[in-house]
């Protein structure tokens, strides 16, 4: 048995060294990325601080003080002590599917199998359509996790569904088991990208061929406390943002109450019934901001 | 003894003619195209496929349940027909049982042409999650696999050993390997025993899990939300199409055979009449299901399925359900109430047309579900709202069917599809009957 034991405990230092090792190559590996961030970036973001206050900072700045790889393995665990929740109002959006172009950019994503899709919803005839936005719901009775065979995709602690696309086999059962459609497949070798980059299923880039994607409520930005993408280049303010714990969403302009918000517009799930428990709202097309206008050459391409 | 000779004479395998010859040449020359597509399809992504992100199944799983339903022959009448004692299967059972074999194991190969990371397949053991309806599949496959060689296998010993004697002179080499397959069979009482025993637990194995496998196979889809495949009726659906499906294709390889092989005064009119039969019964069966699936959801159908249902029925997959259904199911259900219908130029056309139907039933119960979703299909090309397979596709799929023909013919080549000794007792049991009674 002592001897089992020590054996064991040498395993353990052993294991403890490499893990040190790696910290150490992987913490280099981050500040030369870091230095190529800086280089690129002159935009100033408005940031949710923690203490609920909204702050213009510019990237470069933002970058250097926390800039670090997540493994595989790391992103497993969420962001401690944060649900993180989404509310979109659809009677502010007309289609202007500037979420969409900034996720596109950020995720390195080709026009024809975006994250965001904007849709043309007519619940009746008699009522008016509208636009709906539409990313993954990161649902909390998630049906593409339960079916994955082999855990490539996986519900975290903060409420995110991600996918890892070093384990993922391709066999599109979440794609099939998602009821929103809200999953794509990398069918080819993805576009040209930075293949130094070290890939990590928080940003979901380097993409894999063979493998599959999806919106990831951006948790690179909101470990950096920033924004998602698609947040913050609405024009109209449509997608709010925030933590559920905290009570609080935004969504860049204006910072409210989540429960008083889903409670005073009626706020639903999409397809509350098949009991997948979505964390994104929506707000029903009322008191619209803009007419429903269909962009012609948009409407001849689809 | 004499009539011993022409039965071995008969019934060992024996080379190929010219016909045989072409017809495996051509097998391997489709087979090798199949898989060049396949090595570009890995090399390029599935890109090549026409599957996109709605479409996202395609062929190749339709394809896949094909085989895999078309495996459950060795279930449905090998095993059931041997625990209920009807004797006029002994001719068949060899060939069921080479089918069921040839089917599960492509089966298994298709599968995995649909992975778009064919290099992780590892992974399903490594990181293997037990509540993944895929899991399931990656458990019940290698066992039905396992269980059809045996299936196969056990019966097969006391003819690897006749086969070891009948060539000892003509081919020593050949000889030498039935003898290794035969293991040691002399045909002592302890060995028949043996034998008998293990038969029994194979076959009684066999039907449960066969029954799985179909089932298992239908839950891939039913543990989804999407319309048209959320259905309990999915299980028994699956089941009793994969029961019409394998004795459709078992009448198919049975016919052809009996002409190539001149088997005439072994499968009879009398066979074929049952087979007859026994389809009719499959087709029945399947038949209650399929009413359960699709005529019934008609009356109380929400929105999104009563768009499934009227695109099948009516609408752009009209022509494919009904092709399905007619030459598949209906026709055939019809023709075998025939005593004309029951002979055996007429069973072949029957399976043939059950072998198809059945082929394109599964690209039915496929394909247009996914084109039919909750969220409507939009900002994505035009071409991603169908799907038709693409030449990559259809070359790696005829690939496939091409491997199962592959298979079966080796088998034929090498093995006597009649079971030798088997037929030989019951000859002699109907000799000495006769005798006793004059």
């Amino acid at each position: 048995m002592e001897n089992n034991d020590s054996k064991n405990d040498s395993r353990r230092q052993f294991i403890k060294k490499i893990s040190t090792g790696s910290l150490l190559a992987a913490s280099g590996l981050a500040i030369t990325s870091l230095t190529s961030c800086k280089e690129s970036s002159k935009e100033k973001t408005t940031l949710l601080t923690t203490d609920g206050k909204l702050v213009e900072v510019s990237n470069s700045e933002i970058s250097s003080l926390e800039h670090k790889h997540i493994t595989p393995k790391e992103s497993r665990q969420g962001i401690p002590g944060k649900k993180w929740v989404m509310v979109v109002d659809l009677g502010k959006c007309k289609n202007a599917k500037k979420c969409v172009d900034a996720c596109d950019k950020h995720h390195n994503l080709t026009p024809d199998r975006p994250y965001i899709k904007v849709l043309e919803m007519k619940d009746n005839e008699k009522s008016s359509p509208y636009w709906m936005p539409k990313k993954c719901f990161q649902c909390d009775n998630p049906p593409c996790v339960k079916v994955c065979p082999v855990g490539a995709t996986y519900k975290r602690t903060d409420g995110i569904v991600l996918i890892d696309n070093e384990r993922c086999i391709g066999c599109r059962f979440c794609m099939a088991a998602c009821p929103y459609s809200a999953r794509v497949f990398n069918w080819a070798e993805p576009p040209e990208e930075n293949q130094d980059e070290l890939y990590s299923p928080e940003t979901s880039i380097p993409s894999k061929i063979g493998t599959v994607g999806k919106c990831d409520f951006c948790p690179d930005m909101l470990r950096k406390n920033m924004l998602p993408h698609c947040v913050t280049k609405c024009p109209n303010g449509v997608i709010y943002f925030g933590d559920e714990i905290e009570d609080t969403v935004t969504n860049g302009e204006e910072t409210v109450r989540l429960s008083t918000l889903l409670k005073d517009k009626a706020g639903y799930r999409y397809m509350e019934e098949l009991g997948t428990k979505p964390r994104v709202y929506y707000l029903p097309p009322v008191d619209r901001m803009f007419p429903f206008e269909k962009d012609t050459e948009e409407s001849s391409e689809s | 003894m004499k009539n011993y000779d022409t039965l071995l004479k008969d019934l060992a395998p024996r080379k190929f003619g010219k016909r045989g010859t072409i017809w495996t040449i051509c097998l391997i020359v489709i087979i090798i195209a199949g898989i060049i597509a396949y090595i570009d399809q890995v090399i390029k992504g599935q890109v090549v496929t026409n599957m996109r992100d709605y479409a996202l199944w395609g062929i190749y799983i339709s394809n896949f349940v094909f085989f895999v339903a078309t495996s459950f022959v060795g279930s449905i009448f090998v095993a059931v027909l041997r625990l209920t004692n009807n004797e006029w299967r002994t001719p068949l059972v060899r060939i069921a049982e080479v089918i069921t074999l040839a089917c599960i194991v492509m089966a298994g190969m298709t599968i995995m042409i649909d992975m778009g990371r064919p290099d992780r397949l590892l992974n399903l053991f490594i990181h293997a999650r037990l509540q993944s309806p895929i899991t399931w599949d990656v458990i019940i496959i290698p066992t039905s696999i396992a269980l059809s060689f045996l299936l196969l296998y056990f019966p097969l010993i006391p003819d690897l050993a006749i086969l070891k004697n009948y060539y000892k002179d003509k081919k020593p080499k050949l000889s030498k390997w039935y003898g290794k397959l035969s293991l040691n069979w002399k045909g002592t009482k302890v060995q028949k025993v043996i034998q008998a025993k293990s038969i029994k637990i194979i076959a009684i194995m066999v039907i449960p899990v066969g029954i799985i496998l179909q089932t298992i196979d239908a839950w891939l889809f039913s543990t989804t939300f999407r319309i048209g495949w959320d259905s309990t009726n999915m299980g028994a659906y699956f089941v009793s199409g994969a029961f019409v499906a394998g004795v459709g294709a078992l009448i198919v390889v049975v016919y052809v055979i009996r002409r190539v092989r001149k088997l005439e005064n072994y499968i009879t009119d009398y066979h074929f009449n049952k087979l007859g039969k026994f389809l009719g019964l499959a087709c029945l069966t399947y038949f209650y299901f399929n009413i359960n699936e699709y005529l019934i959801p008609i009356f109380n159908a929400p929105v999104e399925e009563d768009i499934h249902l009227s695109a099948l029925i009516s609408g752009e997959y009209a022509m494919l359900f009904w092709f399905s259904q007619m030459v598949g199911l209906i026709l055939p259900m019809i023709f075998v109430l025939f005593k004309s219908g029951r002979k055996p130029l007429s069973m072949f056309i029957i399976g043939l047309m059950v072998v198809v139907g059945s082929w394109w039933k599964r690209y039915v119960i496929v394909t247009p579900t996914l084109l039919h979703p909750f969220l409507p299909i939009e900002g994505v090309p035009e071409s991603w709202h169908h799907y038709f397979p693409s030449m990559h596709e259809w070359l790696i799929t005829i690939a496939t069917l091409a491997m199962a023909l592959l298979i079966i013919t080796i088998m034929v080549r090498f093995i006597p599809m009649i079971p030798v000794q088997k037929t030989a007792e019951e000859l002699e049991l109907l000799e000495t009957n006769k005798k006793t009674e004059s």
